[in-house]
């Protein structure tokens, strides 16, 4: 199982919920809360079903805080599965 | 709605007066002959039809083919992205619609209070491009792809959830569900919200977008499309030839607000007035009765305290279907005797719109006082035999417009008529001024 890197994370939230309107997502973002960013329980609810549809990991949307701390989820998710 | 509801507006001299107006200060609109008013406006004085062969799909197979698309809508520069995955095609026309009609009216909604504004739209249709695709998703690569956005997207309440949540409008909010009658419906509701006092300023209006595949094959079943492959020939409400109406897409809003909190805030223009309002519903078909939009159009009338000798023109809701025609000419010629009024139809300039239809309507009665001149009925050229009306063809009619009718049915048995008024300030106003 693989993991993820935060520029690939970025990808899919643009994909699935659209450019943030209030954050350069190219940016300093890791450590920025998704509300921060203007992303809501919705955006993540997709968020979660596209990293499912992608890598196979299930992420419930209330774990998922900022992009940084979804990233080490996922990632500790799939070197769990991996071990 | 009732003329003795609310509490009586205290007057600049301290004087108890009659219940608060609800006056209109700005319009926004998005239509197939123009986006944004003044095109909009343009178009439909020249005659332009919004109305062709459907081009965002390939509709040649289809028993109807012919529409009033809205092509030119740059939704990408309009709204932000964040708002694309979430909205169907219907609401990006109102939000857009709705940040003109504020910008129109110059109304800062943060400059009311919390709970002052409100948003009552007409919805009939709902997201069905958005629908289509996520149940093309549902049955093409499983439920999992379905967007969670489908959840609200599609609702007929979504225009007014996402209007309230843009702007922060967070007084009372509503849909009307009444097919075509709904703008004006949900206009007479803002008007009434006003006079009670639980709302200082609303937008209300309508939009609608059906011209998908889902959306026109669900429309093929009530029969009342018309075939026609020749986008001039396909709606001629009130002709000899009539054969049922084109559908459209795209809508209006209206910045409606208390006349003593517009002119409190000095806004900066009054389009006109909601005067009076009334609705019936049709008895059940086959009983033998005779329709009800007579009741309808008698009770606006009387609502706005206004004969029918002052209504200056009739906006009809001009099906195009040759007994429902005979209806509302029959109907006008109750109330106003035969071919007493002017009547219009500028709708067979975009096709009918759903709940975007009587709003559009609104939107155009009120150019019509503002600039005095009547326009056109595209398209009709061999009045149907039947009860007489003075049906506006050709050319735009100049002439003064002080009071105007819109009438709207909705498929299923819905009417309702309104009445707009030219704006005179009220004689208890005009000492209105800011105090020190």
């Amino acid at each position: 199982m693989s993991g993820i890197t935060l520029s690939q994370l970025v990808s899919l939230i643009r994909d699935c919920a659209g450019e943030s309107d209030v954050a350069d997502l190219d940016g300093d973002i890791a450590d920025m809360g998704f509300d921060e960013l203007g992303y809501d329980s919705l955006a993540l609810l997709e968020l979660s079903a596209r990293i499912k549809q992608t890598l196979g990991i299930e992420v419930p949307e209330g774990d998922m805080r900022t992009p940084g701390g979804t990233v080490r989820l996922i990632n500790d998710l799939a070197s769990g599965k991996d071990a | 709605m009732t003329v003795t509801a609310g509490p009586a507006v205290e007057g600049a001299d301290g004087r108890r007066t009659g219940p608060a107006r609800a006056v209109v200060t700005g319009v926004g609109v998005v239509a197939p002959n123009g986006i944004g008013t003044a095109e909009f406006w343009a178009a439909t004085l020249a005659a332009r039809s919004g109305i062709g062969l459907l081009q965002r799909f390939d509709a040649s197979a289809y028993p109807v083919c012919v529409g009033g698309e809205v092509l030119d809508f740059d939704d990408a520069a309009l709204l932000s992205q964040r708002l694309l995955p979430q909205t169907d095609r219907m609401t990006r026309y109102a939000l857009a619609a709705a940040d003109w009609a504020l910008a129109d009216a110059g109304l800062d909604p943060a400059g009311l209070g919390e709970y002052d504004l409100g948003v009552l739209t007409a919805g009939a249709c709902g997201g069905f491009e958005f629908g289509q695709r996520e149940l093309q998703k549902l049955w093409g690569t499983g439920p999992e792809r379905v967007s969670s956005y489908q959840s609200f997207a599609w609702f007929y309440a979504v225009n007014t959830g996402q209007i309230s949540i843009r702007h922060g409008l967070r007084g009372h909010t509503s849909v009307f569900v009444s097919e075509q009658a709904g703008a004006l419906d949900a206009a007479a509701d803002t008007a009434r919200l006003l006079r009670t006092g639980t709302l200082r300023a609303a937008l209300t209006g309508g939009f609608d977008a059906p011209l998908c595949p889902w959306g026109l094959v669900v429309q093929l079943p009530g029969g009342l499309l018309s075939t026609s492959r020749d986008p001039e020939r396909a709606y001629l409400p009130f002709d000899a030839d009539a054969a049922g109406y084109a559908a459209g897409e795209g809508g209006a809003l209206l910045v409606v607000e208390r006349e003593d909190t517009a002119l409190r805030r000095n806004a900066a223009g009054i389009y006109g007035r909601i005067a009076g309002h009334a609705s019936t519903f049709d008895p059940r078909p086959g009983s033998g009765r005779p329709p009800a939009l007579a009741g309808a159009i008698r009770g606006a009338l009387r609502e706005a305290r206004t004969d029918p000798a002052d209504i200056d023109v009739v906006f009809a809701d001009a099906l195009g279907v040759p007994d429902r025609d005979r209806e509302e000419a029959a109907a006008l010629a109750e109330v106003f005797g035969p071919a007493a009024v002017p009547v219009t139809a500028p709708k067979t300039l975009t096709g009918r719109l759903y709940a975007g239809g009587a709003a559009l309507d609104m939107a155009t009665a009120l150019l019509s006082m503002r600039d005095s001149v009547i326009p056109p009925t595209a398209g009709t050229r061999a009045p149907a035999p039947g009860p007489g009306i003075d049906l506006v063809l050709g050319e735009p009619r100049e002439t003064p417009v002080r009071n105007a009718l819109v009438v709207a049915r909705g498929a299923g048995g819905f009417n309702s008529a309104i009445v707009l008024s030219r704006y005179v300030r009220s004689p208890h106003h005009r000492a209105v001024t800011r105090p020190a």
